[in-house]
C-alpha cells in the first residue's frame, strides 16, 4: 500500500497487465481544473507501468506553450511538469497540427518535444488504445 | 461485459453524473457488470451527505448511495479532488469512499470499457 499507487496494492489482479493509455487533453491549463488534474493521472499512471501517450488538441495545445506566466493570476504554473515526464518513462506525446496552427503556435512554443500528428492521424492512434480519458 | 465508470462533473450544475447514474443503472439491468464508479474533478461533489435538493427534485447523493446498497457497486472519490472541495468522511454519503487516482487507473487497467461521464 503506498501513497504513490491510491492505496493499491501491486499484487492484486491488475498488476502484470499493460494496456495502451491515452489521455487526451483539451483545456487551457489555468480557466478551469481539468489540465491540472489531468496531470495528476497520467503521473499516477506511470506507476502502473501502463503504456501512456499523451493527446493535446483544442485549447488543450496551451498547456506546453513556453514562457507561462501566472503570478498576476495567483495560480501555480505547473508547465515544468510536463518536462518531467520523461524522467517517468512517459515520452509518447502528441499534438493535434490543426489545433497547434488555428491558434498560431509552431512546435518551437512548445516546452517539450512532441509528434505533431494531423487530425486523421490521431484518431488511426486513438484507435489503437485500451483507454481513452479525455479532460 | 465489465464497465468502468469515470464521473467528472458535480450534480446539478451538470447532467454527467444524471446520465452516469442511467447508464449504471441500465448496464446492471442488462447483466453487466460496473467495476467502479470513480469521482473526479467537481465530480467529487457528487458525494457529499450535506446535499439537500428542494423535495419535487432527484437526490443525485441519494441514489447513488442506494445503487451501492442494491448493488454493491464501489464508488470510489478521489482524495486529492475532494480534499481541495471540502468533501472528508464526516460529510461522505453511505457508500462512498475515498480513496486514490490509482483505483481510476487500477479500474482502467481491469474492465472492458471505462466510460467517462464530462465534457
Amino acid at each position: 500500500m503506498t501513497e504513490s499507487t491510491g492505496g493499491i496494492d501491486m499484487e492484486d489482479e491488475a498488476s502484470g497487465t499493460i494496456k495502451k493509455f491515452a489521455f487526451i487533453n483539451r483545456k487551457a491549463p489555468y480557466g478551469t481544473v481539468y489540465a491540472l488534474e489531468a496531470l495528476e493521472v497520467v503521473l499516477i499512471s506511470a506507476a502502473f507501468d501502463q503504456d501512456v501517450s499523451l493527446v493535446f488538441a483544442d485549447d488543450g495545445v496551451y498547456q506546453l506553450k513556453k514562457g507561462q506566466a501566472t503570478k498576476a493570476v495567483g495560480m501555480k504554473n505547473f508547465s515544468p511538469t510536463y518536462r518531467a515526464l520523461e524522467g517517468y518513462d512517459i515520452e509518447k506525446l502528441y499534438v493535434e497540427k490543426e489545433s497547434m496552427e488555428a491558434r498560431g503556435l509552431t512546435a518551437d512554443d512548445l516546452v517539450v518535444d512532441v509528434e505533431v500528428l494531423g487530425a486523421a492521424e490521431l484518431a488511426d492512434l486513438l484507435e489503437e488504445q485500451d483507454v481513452v480519458l479525455s479532460f | 461485459m465489465k464497465f468502468g465508470i469515470l464521473v467528472n462533473e458535480g450534480p446539478y450544475t451538470h447532467q454527467a453524473s444524471d446520465t452516469a447514474y442511467q447508464f449504471c443503472k441500465a448496464a446492471l439491468e442488462k447483466g453487466h457488470e460496473i467495476d467502479r464508479v470513480f469521482f473526479y474533478h467537481d465530480g467529487v461533489n457528487n458525494a457529499t451527505k450535506l446535499t439537500e435538493p428542494p423535495q419535487d427534485d432527484r437526490n443525485i447523493v441519494q441514489r447513488w448511495s442506494k445503487l451501492a446498497e442494491e448493488h454493491g457497486v464501489d464508488l470510489v472519490v478521489c482524495v486529492a479532488a475532494a480534499l481541495r472541495r471540502g468533501i472528508v468522511d464526516d460529510n461522505l454519503a453511505a457508500g462512498f469512499r475515498i480513496s486514490g487516482l490509482g483505483q481510476l487507473v487500477e479500474s482502467g487497467i481491469r474492465s472492458d470499457r471505462l466510460v467517462t461521464f464530462g465534457d
